[in-house]
């Protein structure tokens, strides 16, 4: 509860709005069959007007008069109904939007590692439908809870002023119809849930089969998957019939409770306007706003078990919001680079206590190229990752002689370019991906990072072009593309002072990944590069390599230097030569 | 875009809900009965005030406390009458619904195991899944509790009508003559609303994009340091959200006041006449309070009629795809005389299977999707029984139609391919199925144990059959390693095993019956070394004594083949075995020596990291 007012921050006065029309509205509701009792018993009847005395003595017996009341209320009503609906949708789209966007940036701005371990789907559960349960609560429920207590309030109040003793016969079943649905709804839910668990098994089955048609039709098991959706199939269809037949139960019932309850009404009333306690018109007055009361009652119950179900959505939102984000600290700057790296007893180790890099030492002047040979698992990933400071080590990295850690890493990550090998390309044309470091690159310098990338002519085989959407709703472009397409779109950008390969050719044939090197080296001279490769032809081309294996360093030098040392460098090279 | 066209179509169209009625024709009795249901429940609605209306002016007014009790009585048991009825309305709708849905999806998915890998080709899976899952909910939720609501919503109007035009036509006219602008409003309401959310929708799904974006590109964002970017574009769409929103809002917010203040006027005028009339006397108290009743009864049938009017056209594109799916033409049929022999996919006729040698041929085959737009061009291939074809060329060359040509997933549109000398087209597909074994390039896993992904390829495998079929393939050993073994979950697709361990699983369920074709399309991704060497052994294994069709990618495979074909944008290009094509130094010399290297470069840094594994 105190975090649905802190996030109602901002729009409470919206809300207090929201509020106050819903209880215009409410008062000129129950105003209305006032009205009509006054009709019935002091202008067509002769009974005192009681509290009314006041229409009598002002408009006297005249049925006009309360024509244009009734209108004039209804009119009223029907303003403060409209302004309601606006103030409380404003106030929660206001608030959703808020919310949606405060994740989105947490979501960008949280660590690497975070992005490393968490399963995306729940993420994106969490982001949308989660949202949706708390803008729903915000702007739907909310304001129907306090209309429904204050309706119940009011009604009551103005019963009471009627005939005392009539009011305790028409709330006799209010707490038993109110305890009733809030017990069926809370119990109800575990059905819900049950019917929904159901349904995403059946959804599995079918998405299962879908995507694994050829096992299917590769092993003619077209029967039996028609069976297995059968049992899946049915088994939702019973869930969801079971849910029915229960809430079946529940509204038959309830709509029983509620007849019965406008029944004592309409006997006791009856029976207590023919001994003379009650006039007509009072009675008629009790049954209108026993319907106008019973409804909502029943609606509370469900109401008060939706509260739960916000409370579990905000817990879960409030779970990412919680989470540590990466931040500018004072004593980083934003230094010129010019491209020297140092690493000196670099170590690094995962959380789980796994050390990956130990003692690392090498040097890179600027414009150098540092080439890294080494096996899976053997950390050169991680090695190239500290760069960008996407995690953090212990001992030293120095860019020009500065502590990397004191460098602003987004500073550091917009002079270094870091290709990964399986790039993620965004939902986007391939012109925009190309482009994505900023808006503003002109078609030539798309289509040259292309032509660089060569990828330039697949591009134009696509069906749209460079306008081409990439992913589920355009076209789906092979490991290779992608790799060029990720490197496209780093080096557009002529800023960079050090550019990063993670292995980022692997999907690429030797061919291809030549000439893009070739392309590269005449385009930026004076970059500082790091190559990570499998091949030893693009090895050899940098002034230093390094040979990785488990975290450690077991070779440096250069080409030559290195072919002069028994190792496994020049096994490869040897094995190479052998070959060509 | 024709397909968004159609959705923004807010016109009711009959001849689609013709179409669905005449599939749904199974349920008519059930919908007579949910109709006779909702009629009762109507007549009852309208008989209580008449019942209120009978009390007050027989007990109320002469104030005659005798026989009030009848009347109690009598409420009662409407109101024991009326709960039953609710009971068994909402069960029955309930019962109409969850059966039509049933059906559909039942209908769907079985014509998605019929249709042919062009339908597949051209349709993403989270399309079919959405025609399958959610158009049929929404279909069945409109229909079931759209007729609930029709019946109810005019049987209503009807009665009351009726009850008020017997009492008083005159008072009758005057409470009935806004009805006609309430529902005329009340329809274009509902239509503004239903584009409005309508454009909300659509914008939702633009920010789950946008979050999925954000998510699942999140390191790349990083990297590229797109963070401010987009947060921008972000913001854009959520601004636009609300923006969207709350005008949606404002057509819902302002749609009711304007209803109830036309029910308002209703009311007034009948309360207004109504007055008049009793204080002439043509009126009893009684019969104005029923008026005043109706009065604002009417009320909800005239909205909710206009809102069911809505839902159907909202349905209506639902509708539309899921009968088109449901009567999607299929490619691949058999001929009677080939079901009359084999049998379908439901009643195989195993007793009249041959027994399959294992001999493949090709002849003159061509193959394409736009006529002249050759995949495939004049094939001619013959594999003896045992042999090992190799398909080595780019992505996109045609190695896979081959394959798939083969299995029969589709069918030459030039030339003939035999089996055993036989026209495979004369066999069933079933038959040919049941003989191939078949493993991916990205191996796919079912959700279950791996004792049931193993025995997907021989249903009747007893256990030692599935542990035997393990072996063959290198799995037995990491399988027991496992804590619960075979019986151990594979996840959704088989997510939590590692790619190696799901290629392995899918050679197991692959070879377990004994297949006398196998069909391997070779993964190109890495993996580590253990399991690659161990998959290696496998495919040895496998290969052996079987006629086999591999897409490789692999040297030892490739050199261990019988026949080589290099295959260039449909063509055969070189073919022979190893040695030959080594002399020729063509295209296959080249290719050959590269992934020399490459894996040799592989094999030494594997093998480096594992000999100082060992020593330290």
């Amino acid at each position: 509860m105190k975090n649905v007012i802190k996030y109602m921050k901002g729009y409470r006065l919206v809300f207090g709005l929201a509020i106050l029309s819903i209880v215009a509205a409410t008062v000129m509701q129950l105003a209305t069959p006032i009205l009509i009792q006054y009709t019935i018993d002091s202008i067509i009847g002769t009974e005192p007007a009681g509290d009314l005395q006041f229409l009598m003595d002002r408009f006297g017996r005249n049925i006009m008069s309360i024509v244009g009341l009734v209108l004039g209320i209804a009119l009223i009503r029907a303003v403060f109904l409209f302004l309601k609906g606006y103030f409380s949708s404003y106030a929660a789209e206001n608030i959703a939007q808020n919310l949606r966007d405060k994740l989105y940036k947490q979501i960008q701005y949280m660590s690497y590692e975070y992005h490393t371990k968490r399963e995306t789907g729940d993420l994106i559960q969490r982001c949308t439908s989660d949202v949706e349960t708390i803008r729903r609560f915000l702007g739907v429920q909310i304001v129907d809870l306090g209309r429904i207590l204050l309706m119940v309030t009011l009604s009551v109040i103005i019963m009471v002023r009627m005939s005392p003793k009539l009011t305790v016969y028409a709330v006799l079943m209010i707490p038993v119809l109110f305890a009733f649905s809030f017990i069926f709804f809370t119990k109800v839910q575990k059905n819900f849930k049950k019917a929904d668990e159901a349904e995403a098994q059946m959804t599995t089955v079918i998405q299962e089969n879908l995507s694994g048609v050829r096992v299917v039709r590769a092993f003619g098991r077209e029967k039996y998957e028609i069976d297995k959706f059968e049992t899946v199939n049915h088994g939702y269809k019973e869930k969801v019939y079971k849910l029915i037949e229960i809430l079946a139960g529940f509204w038959s019932s309830s709509d029983f409770l509620t007849l019965v309850q406008s029944g004592i009404v309409l006997v006791v009333g009856a029976r207590m306007v023919i001994t003379g306690e009650i006039t007509i018109g009072i009675l008629v007055a009790f049954i209108t706003y026993e319907s106008m009361l019973l409804w909502p009652v029943k609606q509370l119950g469900r109401l008060l078990s939706e509260f739960g179900k916000t409370t579990v959505s905000i817990n879960r939102i409030e779970e990412i919001l919680s989470e540590p984000i990466e931040q500018v600290m004072p004593y980083e700057t934003r230094p010129e680079i010019k491209g020297e790296i140092i690493f000196e007893h670099v170590n690094f180790s995962y959380p789980d206590g796994k050390q990956v890099l130990k003692d690392i030492n090498f040097k890179i002047e600027p414009g150098e190229t540092l080439g890294i040979l080494g096996s899976t698992g053997s950390g050169k990933s991680t090695l190239v990752h500290l760069l960008q400071r996407l995690y953090e080590y212990e001992g030293t990295i120095k860019i020009d002689g500065q502590e990397l850690k004191t460098i602003e890493k987004q500073w550091t990550r917009q002079k270094i370019g870091l290709v990964l090998q399986e790039p993620y390309l965004y939902a986007k044309t391939v012109k925009q991906n190309i482009g994505i470091l900023r808006n503003d690159f002109e078609e030539a310098e798309i289509y040259e990072a292309a032509k660089t990338a060569s990828i330039h002519d697949n591009i134009l085989t696509f069906r749209d072009g460079y306008e081409t959407v990439i992913g589920e709703k355009g076209v789906s472009l092979s490991g290779g593309q992608k790799q060029r397409v990720a490197i496209s779109r780093t080096i557009i950008d002529s800023d960079k002072r050090i550019l990063v390969f993670d292995d980022s050719l692997s999907a690429v044939d030797t061919e291809t990944d030549m000439k893009i090197r070739k392309a590269l080296k005449k385009r930026s001279k004076d970059v500082t590069t790091l190559i990570i490769s499998h091949r030893i032809s693009t090895l050899a081309e940098a002034d230093t390599i390094i040979v990785l294996d488990q975290g450690r360093i077991i070779q440096k030098g250069s080409h030559e230097a290195l072919l002069e040392e028994e190792g496994l460098y020049k096994r490869i090279w040897d094995l190479q030569k052998m070959v060509v | 875009m024709e397909e968004k066209n159609k959705e923004m179509k807010l016109k009711y169209d009959k001849n689609i809900w013709k179409e669905m009625f005449l599939y749904l024709k199974g349920f008519k009795k059930d919908f007579y009965r949910l109709c006779a249901f909702m009629i009762s429940l109507a007549v009852l609605d309208v008989t209580f005030p008449l019942l209120t209306q009978y009390a007050i002016d027989h007990f109320v007014v002469p104030r005659d406390l005798e026989g009030l009790w009848r009347v109690a009585v009598a409420y009662f048991g409407m109101t024991l009458l009326m709960g039953g009825i609710v009971f068994f309305f909402i069960r029955l709708a309930g019962k109409i619904e969850t059966s039509i849905v049933y059906k559909m999806r039942k209908d769907a998915f079985e014509k998605l195991q019929k249709l042919s890998f062009s339908y597949y080709d051209k349709n993403a899976v989270g399309w079919m899944i959405a025609r399958t899952t959610s158009d049929t909910t929404k279909i069945s939720e409109t229909l079931a509790w759209g007729v609930v609501d029709l019946v109810w919503g005019l049987a209503m109007m009807l009665f009351i009508s009726i009850v008020m035009l017997i009492v008083n036509w005159k008072l009758a006219l005057v409470t009935l003559i806004t009805v006609p602008l309430l529902a005329v409003i009340s329809v274009l309401f509902e239509k503004k609303m239903l584009v409005a959310y309508r454009n909300v929708r659509k914008i939702n799904s633009k920010i789950t994009g946008l979050f999925n974006d954000g998510i699942v590109g999140a390191k790349t964002t990083k990297t590229l340091v797109r963070e401010e970017l987009n947060r921008d574009e972000f913001g854009l769409v959520t601004h636009d959200m609300k923006r969207t929103s709350i005008r949606a809002a404002l057509f819902s917010a302002g749609y009711l006041p304007v209803a109830l203040f036309i029910s308002a006027l209703g009311m007034v005028l009948t309360l207004y006449f109504g007055s008049i009339f009793i204080l002439n006397t043509s009126i009893t108290y009684g019969t104005l309070v029923l008026f005043i009743t109706y009065a604002r009864q009417f009320f909800d049938p005239v909205l909710e009629l206009a809102r069911i009017y809505t839902e159907m056209i909202s349905a209506q594109a639902a509708a539309e795809r899921v009968m088109s799916l449901i009567n999607e033409q299929e490619e691949i049929v058999e001929s009677s005389a080939v079901l009359q022999k084999y049998g379908d996919h439901y009643t195989q006729r195993i007793e009249n299977w041959e027994k399959i040698q294992g001999n493949v041929t090709f002849n003159h085959v061509g193959f394409y999707y736009k006529e002249g737009e050759y995949i495939l061009k004049d094939f001619n291939l013959d594999v003896k029984k045992g042999q090992t074809v190799a398909l080595v060329g780019e992505t996109g060359s045609g190695k896979s139609t081959i394959v798939n040509l083969a299995c029969r997933f589709y069918e030459p549109t030039e030339g003939e391919i035999l089996i055993d000398g036989k026209e495979y087209r004369s066999r069933s597909q079933s038959w040919l199925h049941a003989n191939i074994g078949y493993v991916l390039q990205a191996p796919h896993l079912f959700s279950g144990t791996i004792k049931e992904n193993i025995r997907y390829g021989k249903l009747d495998a007893t256990d030692s059959e599935i542990v035997e079929a393990a072996k063959t393939v290198n799995a037995h050993d990491f399988i027991m390693k496992l804590e619960k073994g075979y019986d151990t979950e594979v996840g959704e697709g088989g997510g939590l095993l590692s790619t190696g361990e799901k290629q392995l699983i899918s050679f197991a369920r692959a070879i377990i019956s004994k297949p006398a074709l196998f069909f391997l399309d070779e993964a190109t991704s890495s993996i580590d070394t253990e399991t690659e060497a161990k998959i290696q052994q496998a495919i040895d294994r496998v290969l052996k004594n079987r006629t086999s069709f591999i897409v490789a990618h692999r040297l030892s495979t490739i050199r261990n083949a019988d026949v080589i074909l290099v295959i260039d944008k449909g063509v055969i290009i070189e073919s022979g075995n190893h040695a030959e094509l080594m002399a020729l130094k063509g295209h296959y010399y080249e290719l050959y020596t590269t992934q020399f290297v490459e894996e040799g470069e592989m094999d030494l840094l594997n093998q480096n990291t594992q000999t100082s594994l060992q020593s330290a």
